[in-house]
């Protein structure tokens, strides 16, 4: 018997975990994703479940650290201000390969910028946003539902590669509500956590030690390589991109996230105006989906929708290797001047008409 | 010869020549001598057997945990 | 005649958890002594098997390296949340400490320690105060003395530019969520002692799971104070306990 339930994306993040196993949650409020600490709040103490409310995003990062130190899964969620306070601790759980989830609701940026959505933190979260040129497996949701898998699929990647999994979401796939089905998803077995801090007693006596740096563990250069080959075992596995109406298209869309949705609506009414649009989106953004956009570039142009300043485009322009145009179409073709506009299908249509 | 109650072993791998033994000794056996350890760290000697009374405040001061103490038993 | 045969028994050595290493210390830094009474108190108290420690930056950061314990680094000021993130996940069963320095803990992380003492976390922080920060060379902390010549303060701290020293001990056990607070030194076989009572104090409020326990100790830092080890040991007496008097300031038996 199937069993769905009508929630928000915030609210599916928190069901999402709960069906991954976690029981532990290390949070500090900044909307849009309260409601998302806010479900962890209620559920985690009635199911013997951890809620922790921090005094910042930089606490709440090192208390998943530790968290996940001691062999737990765990997580926080926040939105791209308080993303930016969590990146000396990020950069610490890379190098520890500490495996945890971390969820980043987009609101516009930079600065203090609005508590609305917007798609402005694309380069931090792919590029690193911390120091020492580490990489975070990066999940962007596009519905209420993916939301909901995600964190389990998050939690699955993040145990089997000990590495953090973020997913990324936005001010609208945060608080816009659908139907989702609840429903555990099934991977491959994954090892015991033995290297986990327990004590001793817990270990037949050995001791763990952890460390978020090279000196005292292993020479610099056998650390870069285990994390070297490591990122590059993910790029090769780990690519998830969705191609939708592609095959026979002249002109993508190349969107993420809500934004997708918007050019998924948009390729749609265009196609029932004759067009040959297409458009791929890529679902993991590290890593990047290079080869799959190379795969579409003979004779096509490409039209990148994301609701900001011109990010994802440098990616995209990597992946044709200058073989097709590239465009972009962002946070200035709103439709509203203030905070809350959105770029809406027909204005993604107007844009196409006039470079297909 | 008194019988001393106690003795000490300095170990010279883990000296490193900040003289609290000598200085809190409560009876001064341990004396600053004219060796060099070999990381360069001039080493104390248990100079005076006769007055060690096994008490261990040279092995509790040493920051290196360098001092093992013994006590004589007859 | 040949002396008469006599046994000879060991009464004192390296305690078991303090790991036979070299240390990275200075010549007659105090970390080294006060890295042997943790190893001591936390033997005696049969904890180890639970016993989790997390180490900070800053010279705590290689006492990873010498406990025979389960161990954890991280980063500058923020061993109270990393300890938080561990002691919930086995909800609440481990022993978990910080070990932290003056400018780890009240510079830093003073927003970090504040606020996990005010959630009620029960932990216990090892605070080593050596008034300055020793590792990167001897620039100002917040505990330096007024007066006190540093790589920042060179012609002695000036409270006009450079503040106050700070009260650690006194100053978070005025927070509702701290069961014990007291203030140590290592300086003589008698403060030994009355440190390692302390300890055993701190470490007991956390298996009773009454509150937040610290211990602040006053440790000599020959290496950055450009001192002697003798002359830095003498520091304590004359310039270090007139400023940061020992005693304790806290030890209640339940809070809530």
């Amino acid at each position: 018997m199937i069993k769905r339930i009508l929630t928000t994306g915030n609210e599916a993040i928190g069901h999402g975990a709960i069906y991954a196993g976690c029981r532990h949650f290390f949070g500090y409020p900044i909307t849009p994703q309260n409601q998302c600490t806010e479900f962890f709040a209620r559920e985690f103490p009635k199911m013997g479940g951890v809620f922790v409310q921090s005094e910042s995003e930089t606490a709440s990062i090192n208390m998943v650290y530790g968290a996940a130190a001691a062999g737990v899964r765990a997580m926080t969620s926040t939105a791209s201000v308080g993303f930016s306070l969590m990146q000396e601790g990020i950069s610490h759980i890379a190098m520890a390969e500490l495996p945890c989830v971390v969820v980043n609701v987009q609101r516009g940026g930079p600065g203090m910028g609005t508590t609305q959505t917007a798609q402005m933190d694309y380069l931090q979260v792919t590029k690193g946003g911390g120091h020492g040129g580490y990489r975070n497996i990066v999940l962007a949701p596009a519905s209420v539902q993916e939301c909901f898998d995600f964190i389990q699929l998050a939690f699955y990647l993040a145990d089997k590669y000990r590495n953090l999994v973020l997913a990324l979401s936005d001010g609208i796939i945060a608080e816009m509500a659908e139907s989702i089905e609840l429903r555990t998803l099934e991977f491959d077995p994954l090892p015991e956590k033995d290297w986990a801090l327990k004590g001793k007693a817990h270990k037949g006596g050995r001791r763990d030690f952890i460390s978020c740096s090279n000196l005292l563990t292993r020479p610099t250069r056998d650390g870069l390589k285990v994390l070297g080959d490591k990122f590059h075992e993910i790029e090769a596995n780990e690519v998830r991109y969705e191609n939708y109406m592609t095959e026979d298209a002249n002109f993508i869309l190349v969107a993420y996230g809500s934004s997708a949705r918007i050019s998924k609506e948009a390729v749609d009414i265009a196609r029932s105006e004759g067009f040959k649009v297409g458009l791929i989106r890529p679902i993991t953004l590290w890593p990047f989906p290079y080869k799959p956009i190379r795969d579409l570039t003979h004779g096509k142009k490409f039209l990148v929708v994301e609701d900001g300043l011109e990010q994802m485009i440098e990616d995209v322009r990597c992946a044709t290797e200058g073989k097709s145009e590239v465009y972009f179409l962002g946070g200035t073709a709103r439709h509203l001047p203030g905070p809350g506009g959105m770029i809406f299908p027909d204005r993604v249509i107007e844009e196409v008409k006039k470079l297909i | 010869m008194a019988k001393s109650k106690g003795e000490i072993v300095i170990s010279e791998q883990f000296c490193k020549g900040c003289g609290y033994c000598v200085e809190f000794c409560p009876k001064d056996c341990v004396t600053i001598g004219d060796k060099f350890s070999a990381q360069g760290y001039q080493l104390p000697i248990f100079a005076n057997e006769e007055d060690c009374t096994a008490c261990a405040i040279c092995g509790k001061m040493c920051p290196e945990s360098a001092i093992e103490v013994y006590k004589f038993i007859s | 005649m040949k002396e008469e045969e006599r046994g000879k028994i060991k009464v004192y050595g390296r305690p078991r958890l303090k790991k036979a290493l070299p240390l990275m210390y200075c010549p007659g830094c105090h970390y080294g002594i006060i890295t042997s009474l943790i190893a001591e108190v936390i033997e005696e108290m049969g904890i180890e098997g639970d016993t989790i420690g997390v180490s900070s930056v800053g010279c705590t950061f290689i006492t990873t390296q010498y406990f025979d314990l389960d161990f954890i680094d991280s980063a500058h000021g923020r061993s109270p949340a990393v300890a938080t993130g561990i002691k919930h996940a086995h909800f609440g069963k481990p022993i978990v400490f910080t070990i932290q320095g003056d400018g780890d803990l009240a510079a830093i992380g003073m927003g970090c320690i504040i606020n996990a003492i005010n959630r009620f976390e029960k932990i216990t922080t090892i605070f080593l105060n050596n008034a300055n920060y020793g590792t990167t060379g001897g620039q100002l902390a917040p505990t330096t003395l007024l007066g006190q010549k540093t790589t920042t303060t060179p012609d002695g701290r000036d409270p006009k530019t450079a503040g106050f020293p700070i009260h650690i001990a006194e100053f978070l056990s005025n927070l509702k969520g701290v069961a014990y607070s007291a203030r140590c030194a290592v300086n003589t076989p008698a403060n030994y002692n009355r440190a390692k009572k302390a300890l055993k104090n701190a470490f007991q409020k956390q298996i009773d799971g009454v509150g937040y326990s610290i211990v602040e100790f006053l440790s000599a830092c020959p290496g950055s104070w450009k001192l002697t080890a003798s002359e830095a040991m003498k520091r304590i007496a004359e310039d270090m306990i007139p400023e940061y008097p020992l005693g304790e300031f806290k030890n209640v038996e339940r809070i809530i």
